[in-house]
This record gives C-alpha cells, sequence and structure tokens, in this order.
C-alpha cells in the first residue's frame, strides 16, 4: 500500500494569449488549467495505486483560486485533495516554494510523490528534483514510461539514448508525456469532486532571495524574408550559408 | 569578486562546447568562475580550459557513470567550494543545478537568456513573455545554449577529487538511440516535419537533409500523435522538448502556439509550408511558400554541392 501524492499546478491554459501591462503580464482573461504535465504525472500516480494499492493525494500551492484545479485532479480520480497556503508569506523563490511543499508532503506520510517534468508558466522544472533532495529521496526526472511489476521501474532520457532504471521506495517522480493516454474524468468523477473539500494546511516558508522585477514581451523579431515557389528554395540555400552564417 | 562554479556539460565522455558558453555567463555574473567536470575518467577535465578560468576541478567518481540525481549532487556538494552556480539549460542539468541548490539552500533561477547584474531573465509562459528576477547573495543558474559567446580556449589548470555518492537508483538497461543521428536536444540543426508531411514514410525526406547538414529529425506533436513510426523522443514544444539550435527548419508544420513553444528562440527559422497564411511564417526568418514534395528536392541539392 503506497501513500502516493502528486504535485498539480494552477497555469494559464497554453492556447491563451499572453499580453504584457506596463511591465508585469495581465493574466486577468485568461483560461486556468492544470500544468500539461501534470496531467501525466496524475494518470501514473491512479496507475500506481491501481497496481499497488493504497490512496493518491493530489497537492498543490496557493491561495484559493487554486482549488479548482484540484477538484479537475478529484473529478479524474485522486483519493484527497490539499493544499498548502499561508497569507502571510511575501514573495516565494524555488527554496520557499519547495520548503513549504516538502513540509506538506512529510505531514501527508507520503512514499512516492509524482510531478510534472516542469510546470507551463514557469518551465523551470525545479520543484520535483529540489523536494527530492530535503526529503533525503532519490529523484528522477523526464519519465516517458513507468511499469509497476514488481517495484517501479521507469524509462527516463540517458546520454545517447535512454534508459530503464528501477527505483526505490521513496522517491520523486517528474514525469514527461511518454505513452501513456491520460483519463478523463466521467460524470460520477465531475459530480463527486464538486462536493469534495479542500483540505488546506500552512506549512512555513522563507522570504525570498530572488525577487521579480519585470516581464517584458518576448524580444520582436525583424520580419522574415518570404518566398513564393520551391525554387526559392536555392535563394534560401545561399543565404543561410552568407546571410545567416549557420550551414 | 564573488567565486562561481561552473558545472561542465559532459556528454559520452567528453566535456560538451557549451561549457565555454557558461564561463562567459559566469563572467557576467562579475564573478570569477572555477570549472567543474563531474566524471569517472578525469583526463576528460584537461580540455576544460578557458580564458578567465583559473582553475578546473575533476570531481572522479563511480557514482557518474549513469545520471543519478540525488548521488550526483551529494558528490559535488561535499568537494564543490562555495559561490553562485552555473550549468546549461539541459534537462539533465537543470535537474542537478535543482537539487544542489536544495541542497545548499540556494534559490534557483533556470532558462537563463540574459544577465544584466544581478538581474536574470528567461522566458516564462512557454515564450510568450520574458521574466526577470534579481538575485542576491550566492545562487544557482541554468543558462540556455547559444546566448553567450563562447570563451576561448586555455589551459586547463585541473586538480583531481576522488569523491563519489550514494546511487539509490538502479540503471537496468540502457537503450542506445538507433540511429547515429544526433537528437533533437543536442543539434545545433533540426528539421521537423509536421502532419504536413503526410505519411511517416515521407520523413525520409527530412532525413537525407539532416544527413547533409548533419542536423537532427524533429516532428510536431501532430506527425508523432498521428503516427507511431515518429517517436515522442522526436517532438517538439510544449509537451515536447525545448531547442534553441541555430537553425531550425520546419516543414509542414502550422505554427501553433504550444510548437513555437518548443522551437522559438532558435536563432534561424526557415518555414517551408502550402499555405501562406500559416502562423509558422510570422516567426520565420526566412519562409517559402511551397509543398514539401517540390520544395525539398531543390533545398537538398543546393545545400549538397554546398556542404560538399
Ligand atoms: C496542452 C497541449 C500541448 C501541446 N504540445 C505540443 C507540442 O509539444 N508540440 C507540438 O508540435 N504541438 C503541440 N500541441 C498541438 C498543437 O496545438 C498543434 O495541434 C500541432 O502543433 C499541430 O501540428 P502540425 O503543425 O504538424 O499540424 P497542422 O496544424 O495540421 O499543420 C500542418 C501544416 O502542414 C501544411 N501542409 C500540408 N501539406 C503540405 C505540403 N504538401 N507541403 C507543405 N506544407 C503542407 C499545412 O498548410 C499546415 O500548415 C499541443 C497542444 C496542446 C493543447
Amino acid at each position: 500500500m503506497a501513500n502516493i501524492v502528486v504535485l498539480v499546478k494552477r497555469v494559464p491554459d497554453t492556447n491563451a494569449r499572453i499580453v504584457v501591462n506596463g511591465n508585469q503580464v495581465d493574466l486577468s482573461a485568461v483560461k486556468w488549467v492544470i500544468s500539461p504535465y501534470d496531467e501525466f504525472a496524475i494518470e501514473n500516480a491512479l496507475q500506481h495505486r491501481e497496481a499497488h494499492g493504497g490512496s493518491v493525494t493530489a497537492l498543490t500551492l496557493g491561495p484559493s483560486d487554486a482549488d479548482k484545479v484540484l477538484k479537475d485532479a478529484k473529478a479524474i480520480g485522486v483519493d484527497e485533495i490539499v493544499r498548502v497556503w499561508d497569507d502571510s508569506w511575501g514573495e516565494l523563490d524555488s527554496n520557499g516554494v519547495q520548503i513549504a511543499l516538502t513540509e506538506a508532503i512529510t505531514n501527508l506520510n507520503a512514499d512516492v510523490v509524482y510531478c510534472g517534468k516542469n510546470a507551463a508558466d514557469t518551465g523551470a522544472g525545479s520543484t520535483g528534483p529540489g523536494i527530492a533532495e530535503r526529503l533525503g529521496w532519490a529523484s528522477v526526472s523526464n519519465i516517458s514510461d513507468v511499469s509497476f511489476d514488481g517495484g517501479v521501474t521507469v524509462t527516463a532520457p540517458a546520454d545517447g539514448g535512454s534508459a530503464k532504471i528501477s527505483l526505490p521506495t521513496n522517491v520523486v517522480i517528474s514525469c514527461d508525456k511518454g505513452s501513456v493516454k491520460v483519463r478523463k474524468p466521467n460524470v460520477k468523477g465531475i459530480m463527486m469532486a464538486k462536493r469534495s473539500q479542500v483540505n488546506v494546511v500552512s506549512a512555513s516558508a522563507p522570504s525570498a532571495s530572488i525577487t521579480f522585477v519585470s516581464h517584458s514581451p518576448p524580444p520582436a523579431k525583424p520580419a522574415g524574408k518570404k518566398y513564393e515557389g520551391a525554387s526559392s528554395a536555392n535563394e534560401v540555400a545561399k543565404l543561410l550559408r552568407d546571410e545567416a552564417n549557420v550551414i | 569578486m564573488s567565486e562561481s562554479m561552473i558545472i561542465a556539460e559532459t556528454s559520452k565522455g567528453i566535456v560538451s562546447p557549451v561549457t565555454a558558453e557558461l564561463v562567459s555567463a559566469a563572467i557576467a555574473l562579475g564573478t570569477n568562475p572555477t570549472v567543474i567536470v563531474p566524471c569517472t575518467d578525469s583526463s576528460i577535465a584537461d580540455s576544460a580550459g578557458y580564458d578567465g578560468v583559473a582553475k578546473t576541478i575533476a570531481i572522479k567518481g563511480d557514482c557518474f557513470t549513469n545520471y543519478d540525481a540525488s548521488s550526483w549532487a551529494s558528490a559535488i556538494d561535499a568537494v564543490m567550494p562555495s559561490g553562485s552556480i552555473v550549468v546549461a539549460a539541459t534537462p539533465q542539468s537543470k535537474d542537478l543545478a535543482a537539487r544542489i541548490a536544495a541542497k545548499r539552500g540556494l534559490a534557483v533561477v533556470q532558462d537563463v537568456v540574459k544577465i544584466d547584474g544581478k538581474n536574470l531573465t528567461s522566458p516564462v509562459f512557454s515564450g510568450k513573455a520574458m521574466q526577470t528576477v534579481s538575485a542576491t547573495g550566492d545562487f544557482v543558474i541554468s543558462v540556455r545554449a547559444n546566448i553567450f559567446q563562447s570563451a576561448s580556449e586555455g589551459t586547463a589548470n585541473v586538480s583531481v577529487i576522488d569523491q563519489s555518492g550514494d546511487v539509490a537508483t538502479a540503471v537496468q538497461e540502457i537503450m542506445e538511440r538507433a540511429s547515429a543521428r544526433l537528437d533533437v536536444s543536442e543539434a545545433n540543426v533540426i528539421i521537423s516535419g509536421g502532419r504536413g508531411m503526410g505519411s511517416p514514410d515521407n520523413f525520409s525526406h527530412l532525413e537525407r537533409i539532416a544527413d547533409v547538414l548533419g542536423a537532427a529529425v524533429g516532428a510536431s506533436r501532430a506527425a508523432v500523435d498521428t503516427w507511431d513510426e515518429i517517436p515522442h523522443n522526436m517532438q517538439v514544444g510544449q509537451t515536447g522538448k525545448t531547442v534553441n539550435p541555430n537553425l531550425y527548419i520546419a516543414v509542414g508544420i502550422s505554427g501553433a502556439i504550444q510548437h513555437l513553444a518548443g522551437m522559438r528562440s532558435s536563432k534561424y527559422i526557415v518555414a517551408i509550408n502550402k499555405d501562406a497564411d500559416a502562423p509558422i511564417f510570422s516567426h520565420a526568418d526566412y519562409g517559402i511558400v511551397s509543398t514539401w514534395e517540390e520544395t525539398l528536392p531543390i533545398l537538398e541539392a543546393a545545400l549538397s554541392s554546398m556542404m560538399s
């Protein structure tokens, strides 16, 4: 029986247009979703439960507007939903986020933690390995497949190819897309999620040593050259050599 | 001047060229860099000497045979002097950076593309915005490739330290990539195909050009999801790999925002698409409005004659 925790994060839909207003992004109009890789983490966590028994707790860090993604996870099939937050926190850097989540994971008596390989907003991918270090656990990142015959074995990228790696019990597994098909919530799951309660817990977090300065739009690329017709491939090949100097 | 530790990027038993770019990044931070080379054979550190780097430390240990996050972090942490830490923004080194940062209680900023004093800029929201943060004290960063100039090579002043760590995971089997071609995450030139390629067999046309250019072959998600023959490890984009090559050639790819998320920071982008209104053209330096069937043979011939 495994006590499985899966980390989920609320992020803007990847289709959302991101507008920078002044020196900060304006996210007031975006649709919010579970970060795409977290969906693979949830699926792998559920399969872990089905293979070895136990329960799955989805854990997020954020204010109450993050409850929605926990309920979405509940609708997909997790057992418990927990949100860690403290109104007294100021800005959190990677240290703060990891310390707070690690405290929550420890209090949940987790045996194994799944997460996405990165969150679609920051793209950083620091949280999984950072938490593993603080828990004193092993970790493996960017896994594409997992099998539960015997213990837990994953496929992860390795120098020159990929590797099949068998894992100890206490481990943080950060998930890439891979071949797993994620299940969708059914009507019963959605009804159950509606009635479910988010368990809000507190944790301590240190103040940030990395602080936000500004957002800006991505650097504009000068307009490119556009040609009609296949024969322009000759011209483009020349430009790649003589103008771009990339071949 | 404060110190920084560059953890060299290594692959297949050699120190990767991107390490020279990390030296420039460390100097841009106003720090005095030392290069750290995790290895099983310390002679590989002999090539890790650069202008501006006084010292190279080879950390030699059995745990460095295969990547294992916890043992790498503990072995490196045990002997690496203090200071800010700089690594390449590859999947493995980002992971290592996060573990070492946590071990030392430092904050980590990933995918840095600009350094201005202690202000660090990285793409966020899949490259749809840039975020600048300000760091105090020591910190850990990963730096994207092809942004900073490579420092010139110099003589390496290597000291070797034996240090390993306990490996908690067990590699059972390494599956070498079947083809000799580079992976998209390693290549400086990438040619990718999308649904517009029509069938997986037609990727052979991309492979031929890849062979001419020494490029990797990538794919859009639509191609990966539609055809079993196109594996996920070729996928570029939001749920695939983020790449930053000198040249990215997109063939039969519409340029959906999630595809752009993985390749928009490429230095040069070429698009070949029969639809003049395809969004990929707004991001292409050189766009060719035509079918790939007509275009690729001409491109292949032109490139072959240039490269020979
Ligand atoms: C959460 C999420 C994550 C995603 N992650 C990714 C990701 O990681 N990577 C990714 O790529 N996508 C991703 N997508 C999917 C993305 O939205 C697009 O569906 C996908 O990129 C489209 O792939 P495509 O350009 O190959 O196909 P299409 O959009 O179908 O485009 C095919 C293009 O080929 C052109 N074409 C057709 N025939 C020819 C011809 N003979 N010669 C030349 N051109 C031709 C057409 O004009 C068209 O522009 C994601 C979507 C979501 C919702």
